[in-house]
């Protein structure tokens, strides 16, 4: 088990990013939101414990915090994987065929609109509704990159070229 | 109408008559000084304004349609409050909020005292034109108090505002957004499994069936229907104020005669009153209390007849524990004396006694149940009524409360003083002790503040042997003020009494739901007449408190008076979860958890936590132990608390863990049951 030392310290070295991003806001109650979002790009999610660790260190109740990470559809409350794909289903997307692209990357990755993260934790799958790329459309974004009028084959090559990486 | 006539500054016209601005908050207040009852789901004066329910909406010259309660009263404004716009707007806002969930009135536990259900027949909406399409959610039925009822929430946000602004709890929040918006507990989690300490200010705010009392009236009347059974009842001082609303008999003075009748009638085999054990509790309290000053330790002592707040106590102020009076609630106090006793004098077993309480409250059916108020299993608070419960059994028999002749109570339980009636207001305690200490009754400034209705008051009572610095506070948002103040060393007292619910026990959740703001100060007021129609006024002149003591408890404070009257706390943690795996789990690694809880934080288990993580990597110890951030072993006031295998560590530090891990790895330590702290 060769992977147990470096997980062991990703996941100290996570819980002390968060007490940096704690402290780095100053435990200030109302920095809540940029809080929330520095650990979620720690985590990729935002675990229930660590927000109740946030509740404490900031003096709100977890209620609180829950109501502010539900509200917010950017923040995640499940885990996420790796690279998380948001397709875009905006108006232009969707007429310029946004749902052959789901259906491509739902059928190459096992994936349904229940299910959106592969169990290897490697790909999520999302659409949001409107990236503002509109005259790109049908648009999607690997997790920072903006990928513009990309059909079902573009989109499963970029799929390929990702996991080709990740040596999958 | 004399919408042309000129207005004087400071005046505005609501439908055309003039009404002073006299410095209200809103032009809501304006309109209900003016004996306009405009209808509000949202709006509650001692509570921040929300806005939501746009039931208020008015018409206002030169502005249209906008929301009474927030919007600011300005000299010269011309307000309508009936034109025909403003009444079909409301009737639609509130036709949708009955479409918005599951109002189905013959089935609901709030029929009858519902505000959505009393204002739908006020503005006559006589038919639902919206049909939504909506899932079932489950209810939370998972404390002993409340129920939640999430289907049939308007989201009007009361329930949310009182236990942040009222209790400084924040329960209850807003969670997702748009159409999904639901109100729920952190995480949607169950009641029970969060910091809620059952005051039910919540189900007292709520203006629909969202939030209600839990029901245990079946469980009685199967007792009471048991032949093998003998049922007695206390029913509580706040009680007789605030039942014969219920019946149309707000201002009877023989309303508790009447329910003792009525309880009789019901089955019971003998009436008692909790103001007798209040009596007791003055008794314990007061010597306690007198006990600690003479040795100066524990001070300021803190009441412990609330439960609300013992639990909330036992949450979030574990360090000063200690403070807290010993004494068992008089509900306890009463049932551990009556199990003790009453089976020896009626010649039954404990185990067919049944002891039922009628409770202004919706804590007290949690207190009933904690373990250490019962007697190998047997509890000695069988089963709690809420006023509203009781209510609800005497209208289910079909008794006319208000023309039974009143009886009198059974003995000895059934006697007491005013000192014990006057538990049921935010100040009595103290009154009851200071009456006791002193002697005598007294008026003058340190009973004016005692009983004023402030948030926190405070008085300084010359005794002999010096002063006695006195605060009294209601509501738990001032408790947690107060005792900020206090461990910060702002503030110091000797004598602190809580209650958790604004008035006191005379404003509790249990009580019927009082329908506008003067209902509590008329109960307030009922209390302190009963009191000033009693002959005996002193706690320590109940006869039959002192027969008590004689045969069976010896004397205030004595062994034998610990273990019937008072109690021990524990530390308890807010929130229940597993923690945050840190390292990788499973097999056969030695569990290590560090809590991450609020006072272990503050006394540096993060720096420690980190420093056991370098550790563990730097020995190479990944594969056989597990180390998880945990919040709150319940040893808070001990912190920082780390448990390796079972076994606890109280004020912790970095070598002694290492130690301890070693031990396990050795296999040196005791096996434990997982998950139990060991001391």
């Amino acid at each position: 088990m060769e992977a147990t030392a470096p997980m062991a310290q990703e996941a100290g070295r996570r819980f002390e990013k968060v007490i940096q991003i704690l402290d780095s806001h100053h435990r200030d109650r109302t920095r809540l939101v940029p809080i929330l979002q520095a650990v979620q790009d720690e985590y990729r999610f935002l675990p229930e414990e660590v927000m109740t660790l946030v509740a404490t260190s900031l003096g709100i109740s977890p209620a609180r915090v829950y109501g502010v990470a539900t509200f917010y559809s950017h923040f995640a409350l499940e885990p996420k994987g790796k690279y998380v794909i948001r397709v875009c289903d905006g108006t232009a997307c969707h007429v310029k065929g946004s749902q052959d692209l789901v259906d491509a990357l739902q059928s190459r990755l096992g994936l349904t609109g229940a299910r959106k993260t592969t169990q290897d934790m490697m790909f999520t799958l999302e659409t949001v509704s409107c990236l503002g790329a509109c005259g790109l459309a049908p648009a999607m974004v690997v997790n920072e990159d903006v990928h513009g009028q990309v059909g079902p084959d573009q989109a499963l090559e970029i799929l390929d070229g990702i996991r080709q990486q990740e040596g999958m | 109408m004399s919408a042309s006539e000129t207005l004087t500054p400071g005046t505005l016209t609501i439908d055309g008559f003039k009404v002073p601005i006299q410095g209200e908050r809103n032009l809501l207040e304006v309109i209900r000084k003016a004996h306009i009852e405009l209808p509000t789901f949202c709006y509650h004066s001692e509570l921040s304004i929300y806005g939501a329910c746009r039931l208020c909406v008015v018409e206002v010259e030169g502005r249209g349609m906008i929301a009474a309660c927030s919007t600011l009263p300005e000299p010269g404004m011309r307000v309508r409050t009936q034109t025909g716009p403003v009444r079909e707007l409301r009737k639609v806002n509130l036709e949708l909020l009955l479409a918005s969930g599951d109002h189905d009135c013959p089935t609901c536990g709030k029929s009858g005292s519902c505000k959505l259900q009393s204002l739908a027949q006020r503005l006559g909406v006589d038919k639902v034109r919206f049909n939504a399409p909506r899932e079932t959610k489950p209810l939370d039925t998972s404390s002993h108090g409340l129920v939640r009822d999430p289907n049939k929430c308007v989201l009007c946000g009361d329930c949310v505002r009182v236990c942040q602004e009222i209790q400084g709890l924040g329960v209850l929040d807003f969670t997702r957004r748009g159409s999904q918006v639901t109100v729920a507990p952190a995480f949607d989690k169950a009641m029970a499994d969060v910091e809620c300490v059952q005051c039910g200010q919540c189900a007292a705010v709520c203006p629909t069936g969202a939030i209600t009392v839990r029901q245990d009236v079946d469980e009685v009347h199967a007792a009471l229907n048991d032949p093998s059974k003998t049922v007695v009842v206390q029913v509580a001082p706040a009680v007789r104020v605030a039942l014969g609303e219920l019946f149309g008999l707000g201002d009877d003075t023989h309303v508790m005669g009447r329910t003792v009748a009525a309880l009789r009638r019901l089955g019971f085999h003998k009436v008692f009153d909790t103001a007798f054990a209040a009596d007791l509790t003055i008794m314990e309290e007061g010597t306690e209390f007198l006990a600690r000053r003479a040795k100066g330790e524990k001070l300021p002592l803190f009441t412990s007849c609330c439960p609300a707040w013992v639990q909330f106590m036992e949450q979030e102020y574990a360090g000063e524990l200690p403070h807290l009076s010993s004494c068992r609630s008089p509900q306890q106090m009463f049932g551990s004396l009556a199990k003790d006793t009453l089976p020896r004098e009626l010649g039954i077993d404990r185990a067919n006694l049944v002891v039922v309480s009628i409770m202004p409250c919706t804590a007290k059916k949690s207190e009933a149940r904690r373990p250490e108020f019962a007697v190998e299993g047997s509890p000695d608070v069988d089963f709690v009524l809420t006023t509203q419960e009781l209510g609800r059994m005497i209208q289910n028999a079909g008794l006319a409360l208000g023309e039974l002749e009143p009886e009198g109570m059974d003995m000895p339980f059934g006697f007491k003083t005013g000192g014990g009636i006057i538990f049921g207001n935010s100040g009595g305690v103290t009154e009851a002790v200071i009456r006791n200490v002193v002697g005598v009754l007294g008026e003058g400034p340190v009973l004016e503040q005692v009983r004023s209705t402030r948030g926190r008051r405070t008085a300084v009572l010359d005794l002999p042997g010096g002063e006695v610095r006195i605060a009294v506070v209601h509501g738990l948002a001032n408790a947690r003020e107060l005792m900020e103040d206090v461990r910060a060393g702002r503030e110091h007292y000797d004598f602190v009494e809580v209650m958790a619910c604004p008035g006191g026990c005379s404003g509790g959740a249990g009580q019927p739901v009082a329908l506008d703001s003067r209902t509590r100060q008329r109960r307030a007021d009922s209390l302190r007449r009963l009191d000033a129609s009693m002959d005996l006024r002193v706690s320590k002149d109940n006869s039959l408190v002192t027969q008590a003591y004689k045969d069976h408890l010896g004397e205030p404070n004595s062994p034998e008076a610990h273990r019937l009257l008072h109690t021990h706390y524990r530390i308890r943690r807010r929130i229940q979860g597993d923690g945050i795996a840190l390292t990788e789990e499973g097999g056969a690694r030695i569990p290590v958890s560090v809590c991450v809880g609020t006072s272990c934080h503050i006394r540096g288990s993060q720096k420690l936590l980190q420093a056991l993580l370098h550790h563990v990597e730097d020995q190479e110890l990944g594969e056989a132990v597990e180390i998880r951030a945990t919040f709150c072993m319940e040893a808070c006031d001990r912190g920082p608390s780390v448990r390796v295998a079972g076994h606890t560590l109280h004020r912790a530090d970095l070598e002694a863990v290492k130690d301890l891990i070693a031990k396990a790895l050795k296999g040196e330590l005791e096996p434990t049951e997982a998950g139990h702290a060991c001391h």
